[in-house]
């Protein structure tokens, strides 16, 4: 297990390498100039600007520039914001509480809800239920997050009254619900719709029928046996799915006005802010590999036949 | 014989049952392929022919937008039209679904909106699926280093979120067209499908048939065009159908955050984006091309699904 373990976290190296890399070039070798941004309409002042470009070590090459980023990194330090000249990770520092907090709910809600729904319907398959389970899911995966975003924040919020619409203390849990379910909304339906065909699969599967011939009760060999083995490829799933989330937060974050990691990233793009962008997203990686790692380990944990030396 | 042997074997891989049909002889006439069976299948479905309809009519759209209104989506009046409220008796006349802010139709922009969705998805789906199974197909057959250096290249883009991955390409360009947008998501979308195709060939590759074909001395590109291919592709379509929905929601998210396609160029996703704004006065706004922009993508999602089962020789 503790050489698995290690063996993955080598193997995640190169892969962290390749990803950030490719994220540094896609910033820095293609036009947009954060430091003429600063000065936005008006006239730069060249003079000024040159120095700048010579501190933050623009003028290296950009080879150069990503092996000192490379290196930075190694050290924990993700480069300066441009226009703050803040620390990159104290900047994701004070944004990432409300995203986590958001990511963390929404996940939940796919959980919970969507493994939930997605049990019922693969055990009333064919029935009235599962039909009309299978349709809601269509519905969300169909709608846009910003659609359902602008949905939610419009009926339930405004015309109903139930809920606050814009999120005015992200601290505050029940300010976050409607965020959280517009960005849970999508991989909710696909999490229920994959237990679903997992569980149709498994439960006429022989060990199924083994559990229900030595007596088990319908409610055991379900949670146990049923559930249990109809988890692995939705565990896949959730896992890839958590860095998609971040992504998503882009969207839910402006809809309704957090201020966290997506909002810090889709203003540092329009800002052509280098740094920030790629600390972000390699901050996204490291989080992505990690998960895969952790998804990796569980699989173990449900299928007793999978063991790692 | 090698033909209709290997195509029977992708069927027979449900369960005992067919096999023993298979097994007690030559079939009277021509052997059924897997696709011919799921096309039977297909055509009698509604979940099938409804959103084959759809998506039909899209196409027509997307390519003749002309023969669907008379106005130009860009034509303003705002001194007439500023906000109008939908005239939902009037159908398919500029006025039916309401003007904008900017007093031009609704209902035209709808309708020339689309040429950007379906083009972008489809010619993604397409950029993907080629260059995807190659690289799959690769990995998979050859295996040894080619299959560990193409899986770590897989495994790298893998690891870059696709929708944050395509902002930072795209942010960069001042003028996005569709080609670029089209080149973003392409660049960031391939490694699903590699993914399949790699797992889909490394089974393949030890089934008799192949055997038989490599011991019968055929090629190698002759095994991976007629052998592997044909019954590798099933996973792999069903999956690029499905991704489909998945790159035109892409697309409008893009366009929603100001990143996708610029002006002047007409999309779902900006005309939903300059309407969330109006959200409390004319909802009307948002409304309709969201609901133009959930039925495309659930046409796609229905077609992939109902083409999934069709193909699945485990649900037969």
């Amino acid at each position: 297990m503790g050489r698995y373990v290690a063996r993955r976290l080598l193997q995640m190296i190169p892969v962290f390498i390749g990803s950030t890399f490719i994220i540094f070039m896609m910033m820095y070798a293609l036009p947009g100039d954060p430091i003429r941004a600063l000065w936005g309409e008006r006239a730069p002042d060249h003079a000024q600007m040159a120095a700048m470009r010579e501190e933050l070590g623009l003028n290296d090459h950009i080879l150069k520039q990503y092996w000192d980023y490379l290196l930075g990194l190694l050290q924990g330090d993700f480069g300066t914001q441009i226009r703050s000249r803040r620390e990159v990770t104290e900047v994701i520092g004070d944004a990432l509480p409300a995203t986590l907090r958001l990511t963390v709910m929404a996940f939940s809600i796919i959980v919970v809800v969507g493994i939930g729904l997605g049990l019922v319907a693969g055990l009333r398959a064919g029935r009235k239920t599962d039909t009309a389970i299978l349709f809601v899911t269509l519905l969300l995966i169909s709608l846009p997050v910003f659609v359902i975003g602008y949905l939610y924040q419009t009926y339930p919020g405004q015309q109903w009254g139930w809920i606050t619409p814009v999120v005015q203390d992200s601290e505050n849990w029940g300010d976050l619900l409607l965020p959280a379910l517009a960005l849970a909304s999508l991989s909710l339906a696909y999490v229920a719709r994959l237990t679903r065909s997992s569980i149709v699969e498994n439960r006429r599967a022989d060990y199924m029928r083994t559990a229900k011939a030595k007596g088990l009760t319908r409610t055991r060999a379900v949670r146990v046996h049923l559930l249990r083995n109809s988890l692995i490829p939705v565990v896949t799933f959730l896992g890839v799915n958590l860095g998609e989330l971040m992504t998503g937060a882009i969207v839910t974050e402006g809809i309704f006005n957090i201020h966290g990691i997506g909002r810090l990233v889709y203003s540092a793009l329009n800002e052509r802010e280098g740094a920030t962008v790629v600390g972000v997203v390699s901050f996204v990686i490291v989080v992505y590999l990690v998960v895969a790692l952790i998804v990796d380990l569980l699989y173990a944990v449900l299928d007793p036949r999978i063991r790692y030396a | 014989m090698p033909d209709a042997l290997e195509k029977e074997a992708v069927p027979t891989a449900g369960g005992p049952a067919t096999v023993a049909v298979v097994e007690a002889g030559p079939a009277p006439g021509r052997a059924r392929s897997l696709w011919s069976d799921a096309w039977r299948d297909l055509r009698r479905k509604p979940t099938f022919v409804i959103p084959a309809f759809v998506i039909a009519l899209l196409l027509v759209m997307a390519a003749f937008p002309g023969w669907f209104t008379s106005v130009s989506p860009r034509e303003a009046d705002l001194a007439n039209n500023f906000l109008r409220e939908p005239e939902l008796t009037h159908f398919f006349s500029p006025e039916w679904l309401g003007y904008n802010q900017q007093g031009q139709s609704i209902y035209a922009r709808m309708i020339y909106g689309t040429r950007a969705s379906i083009v972008i998805g489809i010619s993604v789906t397409a950029l993907v699926l080629v260059f995807g199974s190659l690289v799959g197909m690769l990995a998979g057959y050859f295996g040894g280093w080619i299959d560990g250096l193409l899986s770590r290249v897989i495994d790298i883009f893998l690891g870059i979120p696709f929708l944050l991955g395509a902002m930072v390409v795209l942010v960069s360009f001042d003028t996005r067209t569709e080609w670029t947008v089209i080149l973003a998501l392409a660049f960031l979308g391939w490694t699903t499908i590699a993914r399949v195709m790699r797992g889909s060939v490394i089974s393949i590759k030890q089934s008799d048939y192949v055997v038989a074909a490599r011991s019968l001395g055929a090629g190698t590109w002759r095994i991976l065009l007629r052998h592997v291919l044909p019954n590798a592709a099933a996973p792999v379509i069903v999956v690029a159908m499905i991704a489909l929905g998945g790159y035109i929601t892409a697309e409008a998210v893009l366009s929603f955050l100001g990143i996708g396609l610029t002006e002047p160029a007409i999309s779902w996703g900006g005309d939903i984006n300059r309407a969330g704004g109006q959200i409390r006065t004319a909802s009307f706004l948002l409304l309709y091309p969201s609901l133009l922009l959930g039925i495309t993508i659930l046409s796609f999602l229905m077609l992939g699904d109902a083409v999934r089962d069709a193909l699945d020789p485990k649900l037969r």
